[in-house]
């Protein structure tokens, strides 16, 4: 199961932070920070995966943002490293070709974003085609 | 395609971001939002409505300040409001709102339920799923008790959605996991297994993820999903890449459904059902069969999916631990992945490994690989990728190659990350131990390991060898031989000399022979060491001693010497001095024959489980560890020097008095709760031993409780008058000693007191020369006197108890002339002197920095210089204090970092610290970290006038 979502860029803003288990404010922002230093020293011949505390956090890093996905020991890390990707074509569609600029003004969007793909911790929707209807469908909502 | 460009919808948004974006400081960042707050404060509670367009508008913008970490306390009735819009964009808006900052104020509870329930009752799919999207992100009891009922009418109906199934299944996953009691399946349980067979993948991707959790918990109701998946997963394996159109990623069909099938079959053993089970085992040969297959694309998306579902159909044949054939086909396909040029797929090779070399069928076929992973260890640049190698080599050894493999942890060990030591040293000691097929190999094991890592052995390691010498007579030569001439290293770990002590105590006799480790060369041997030791290992030196009198009658003279010196009998610590006096009596009254029984070899320990191994458990929890493990980070910073507060976990004290020894060498049972008192005066927190013969000045009882001057026995003899407060200068006195241990403290037109001192773990030896200025005589309440001109000189013997924060005092009476002189200075022993330096790597420093990151764990100051900003200065200072000196650790190279451990003989306190010279402003930001706030207090205060 997802534990949470975090995307930062290089000097460790978040971007984005969705939860999947309650955590205090404080406990929040220590667990972002210990991300972003877990992440930023692996360089490219590093594995995307790394143990964090009693979990482990999937990543990839795009341009100067990394995606964290925080999950279970025993959950499948390709999978979760792929449905990082998947999130971010559906994102770059959606945005036409993303840039974190996107993601700080459209912020409200992003989360409807992820809760069409990732709902209760889990995997809700995978294919892109879908996915992006249904947000063109919510765009021309009023 | 959908465009959207920059905050569409919302301009005022747009403008408020860019505002905050272009703000040069945080000032003007506050000051902006502060602006923002009033207006939005001020259109709420304004006389004027406000249109369903601006209350969005003003929810959102405090919504993004509340990101940007801000505290937000109104504005909650107005997201509630927006709730029962009748517009998509404003309910999202509310809806987010109410979901990020969840309140549990039970007014707005209950109206937010209700806006929920209307638009779960509402049949527009698009409110739906906002609504089942709020209380799976929230999935607070109240809601649980308010939709529990109705979200699994909504999952089964005929007419719903296929979007809101999928949002209505996880939404359900969520109130099952957090209110378990109130999601009751009962009979919608059939309805819920066979929307496996739905049409619409994404139904059958999110309703596996509810099937799997419901099917953990109560297997037996669920366990017609086996043969509905099986199925599924045949149709999705067998499809062609084009058949599953919007489901297929980069040409492999469904990769996320395939997996969570795969992992809902984990729930169970093997069908039973012949058909069913035949045609999983020929999915399974199939996904195997297609890792052969060349690659539809170069993407690495495409062998990423592909390999997810390869890998989580390995953990299905693991799990099933039943097809021989399966087993070994896995085995060999994770063989090629070993040499992979993915660091990715070499990682997840060597993890799904290790559980392949557990079972019986691919045990065999896993060791092939020895020599590769072997390799992996000597050369992975990704550490976590050489500690899943370590771990295979672990689990793939067997008595067969349990002499290849230990030796090459060992090589390793003396190269390993500091973060995986401990770890390392445990495996190799329990392998050592479970292949033993000569002891003799097993002691060579495990005293390299002390030679190599003898900080990261701990005391089970020891106690084990030990246990095992002592068991096995046919070892105990040999392991005698061993000690021997592993003691004759100039520098040996003090973990050896814990061995060797002990062994060469019970069996120093079976090498007496040689006359190269004839008994007096042995006890040489081992005195030689006595000295850089620690109390614990000094007690069991002195039973090794008292063995040895035993052992060899012709050593008790000089061993009854040894016992007989004011540095064992007066010793400051009550245990070692009662050891002295007790065993200095034993030798002295017991006839040969009474000391023969008392001494006698220790009977063989009964067997039982190693302790090490149970430690081991311990560190490696299994994969259910619990989130109370996220607050864990704490004891992990104690152990920051192999060792440093284990003391304080009271469970890995319990598992070592379990089956071995007790560590301070109860070689003789003697070991009796400390006699309080009665040797030493214990009140004090900090005892400074004074012996007054070594010196002229009159030491006297300091006035302060937490420092304790017990003097020698004449104390009460040194005259009526009381000691004089100390000298207003004196903590003046007592800074320009924090980092430098010589100098002189004290000097009037009479007097210079210069010291010069030496600290080792918590113990320290302080001399101090009084020189008498003048050319007359210094007389009476002084003994001896001090002859004009001359100088007399005073040992101090210093060992530190716990942390403490004020320093001693030191009182000095004398006559000069006439005039009685008293004087009372600050004796400079501060906590910094009991520091022992730590080398680390910038990762692990600023790891166990996050660690400390409790409020009270961290004390700063930040404060002028007083002194000029000389990098090089101030490299000189902070080597002074004690702690070691981080070089490149800071990614500022003008800051300092320094890491240590203050030891006590209560704990150890591991330390942090960070110096951030400020040239411009001349100012300095000092911060602290330690595991403990009196200790991070004290050393912040003393540094901060340092600079």
């Amino acid at each position: 199961m997802i534990r949470f979502v975090l995307i930062q860029n290089r000097a460790g803003k978040t971007r984005l932070a969705k939860w999947y288990m309650q955590f205090d404010d404080d406990e929040k922002q220590k667990l972002i920070e210990e991300v972003h230093a877990v992440v930023t020293v692996r360089d490219a011949k590093h594995t995307n995966f790394v143990e964090f505390r009693s979990f482990k956090i999937i990543y990839r890093r795009y341009a100067g943002l990394y995606f964290c996905i925080c999950v279970d020991v025993a959950d499948n890390n390709l999978a979760y490293l792929e449905a990082i990707h998947n999130f971010v074509e559906v994102l770059n569609e959606y945005f036409h070709n993303v840039c974190e600029l996107d993601l700080v003004f459209n912020f409200y969007k992003v989360y409807t974003v992820v809760d069409e793909m990732f709902l209760a911790g889990e995997i809700r929707e995978t294919s892109q085609t879908k996915v992006l209807k249904q947000l063109l469908l919510l765009q021309s909502l009023d | 395609m959908p465009a959207v460009s920059k905050g569409d919808g919302m301009r005022g948004l747009a403008v408020f971001i860019s505002d905050i974006r272009n703000c040069k400081s945080k000032e003007a960042e506050i000051k902006r939002i502060n602006k923002e707050l009033a207006n939005i404060r001020s259109k709420f509670k304004g006389d004027k409505a406000l249109d369903g367009y601006s209350k969005k508008k003003y929810v959102c913008k405090l919504l993004f300040i509340f990101l940007l970490g801000h505290d937000i306390d109104f504005g909650h009735m107005e997201a509630v409001n927006l709730l029962s819009s009748n517009k998509y964009t404003e309910k999202q808006i509310g809806y987010l709102f109410i979901s990020v900052l969840v309140n549990s104020n039970s007014e707005l509870i209950r109206l937010i339920n209700n806006a929920i329930k209307n638009d779960l009752a509402s049949r527009n799919p698009t409110f739906m799923c906002l609504a089942l999207h709020c209380i799976a992100n929230v999935g607070s009891r109240e809601m649980a008790e308010a939709f529990a009922g109705e979200i699994p009418r909504i999952l089964v109906a005929g007419d719903t959605m296929d979007s809101v199934k999928q949002s209505a299944a996880l939404c359900l996953l969520r109130l099952y996991k957090t209110s378990p009691d109130l999601v009751l399946m009962g009979e919608w349980t059939s309805r819920v297994v066979h929307l496996l067979n739905d049409q619409h993948m994404g139904v059958v991707t999110a309703a596996i993820s509810l099937i799997t959790c419901l099917s953990q918990k109560n297997p037996d109701e669920f366990k017609t999903c086996v043969s509905l998946a099986v199925s599924r997963l045949s149709r999705i394996v067998s499809s062609a890449s084009t058949d599953l159109q919007d489901y297929t990623y980069y040409f492999v069909p469904a990769p996320w459904l395939s997996c969570k099938l795969l992992r809902l079959l984990q729930c169970y053993p093997p069908p039973e059902d012949g058909a069913v089970k035949g045609r999983l085992v020929e999915c399974l040969e199939t996904i195997l069969n297609k890792a052969q297959e060349p690659p539809k694309s170069k993407k690495v998306q495409h062998s990423n999916a592909k390999n997810a579902i390869l890998f989580e159909a390995i953990s299905l044949i693991i799990h099933y631990d039943s097809e021989p054939n399966l087993l070994v086909r896995a085995c060999n396909q994770l063989g090629q992945f070993l040499q992979h040029r993915e660091t990715n797929l070499r990682y997840l090779a060597l993890e799904s490994m290790c559980t392949l070399a557990s079972s019986e069928f691919s045990h065999e076929a896993v060791k092939t690989h020895i020599e590769t992973v072997i390799n992996a260890l000597k050369t992975e640049r990704d550490v976590s990728v050489r500690q899943r190698a370590a771990d295979l080599l672990y689990a793939m050894c067997d008595r067969s190659n349990a002499k290849q493999i230990v030796a090459e942890m060992l090589s390793y060990l003396e190269n390993a990350d500091y973060s995986i030591r401990e770890e390392m040293v445990l495996k190799v000691a329990i392998l050592a131990e479970k292949y033993a097929v000569d002891y003799s190999w097993y002691v060579d094991t495990i005293l390299n390991l002390i030679r190599i890592a003898g900080d990261y052995v701990s005391e089970e390691v020891w106690y084990r060898v030990i246990q095992i010498v002592i068991n096995r007579d046919d070892v105990q030569g040999y392991a005698a031989k061993t000690v021997f001439e592993a003691l004759q290293a100039p520098a040996c770990h003090e973990n050896m000399v814990k061995v060797g002590g002990y062994i060469l105590g019970e069996f120093g006799n079976l090498i007496a022979g040689d006359p190269r480790s004839s008994p007096l060369i042995q006890f040489n041997l081992l005195h030689s060491k006595f000295h850089l030791c620690s109390v614990p290992t000094r007690a069991l030196l002195l039973s090794a001693y008292i063995k040895f009198i035993n052992l060899f009658p012709e050593t008790k003279p000089t061993i009854q010497e040894v016992l007989r010196s004011d540095s064992q009998i007066r010793n400051s610590d009550v245990e070692l001095q009662q050891r002295a006096v007790e065993y200095l009596k034993l030798s002295s009254i017991a006839s040969t024959d009474v000391l023969a029984t008392v001494l006698e070899e220790m009977p063989p320990f009964p067997e039982r489980e190693s302790s090490i191994l149970a430690k081991l458990k311990k560190k490696k929890g299994p994969g259910a560890v619990s989130v109370s493990e996220l607050e864990d980070g704490k004891r992990e910073g104690g152990e920051l020097n192999g060792g440093g507060e284990r003391g304080s976990d009271p469970s890995a004290i319990a598992a070592s008095n379990a089956s071995t020894p007790s560590p301070s060498a109860d070689l003789l049972g003697l070991r009796s709760a400390a006699p309080i008192g009665s040797a030493a005066p214990s009140a004090g927190s900090l005892l400074v031993d004074v012996f007054s013969e070594a010196g002229p000045a009159a030491p006297s009882s300091g006035a302060n409780d937490d420092n304790f001057l017990s003097s020698a026995p004449s104390s009460s003899s040194l005259g009526s008058e009381d000691p004089a407060p100390p000298l207003p200068e004196s903590d003046e006195l007592l800074n320009k000693f924090v980092c430098k241990n010589n100098g002189v403290l004290f000097e009037n037109q009479l007097l210079q007191i210069g010291i010069k001192s030496e600290y080792r773990q918590n113990l320290g030896r302080m001399y101090l020369f009084y020189g008498n200025k003048t050319s007359v005589q210094f007389t009476k309440p002084v003994e001896p006197l001090v002859e004009g001109g001359a100088q007399v000189q005073q040992v101090i013997n210093i060992e530190c108890l716990t942390d403490f924060s004020e320093a001693p005092l030191l009182n000095i009476k004398f006559r000069y002339g006439g005039a009685l002189q008293n004087i009372t200075l600050k004796l400079p022993v501060t906590i910094n002197k009991f520091f022992q330096p730590t080398e680390m790597a910038s990762q692990d420093f600023f790891q166990r920095w996050k660690q400390l990151s409790l409020p009270q764990q961290e004390a700063q100051k930040i404060f002028k210089a007083n002194n000029a900003m000389d990098t090089e200065v101030l490299k000189a200072k902070l080597l002074g204090l004690g702690s070691a000196l981080l070089e490149n650790v800071d990614p500022n190279p003008e800051n300092f970092v320094c890491a240590g451990v203050i030891q006590t003989k209560a704990q150890q306190v591991g330390c942090l610290l960070r110096l951030e010279p400020n040239a411009q402003a001349q100012m300095y930001r000092l911060t602290l970290r330690s595991s403990k706030d009196s200790v991070s207090k004290r050393l912040c205060e003393l540094l901060a006038e340092q600079f």
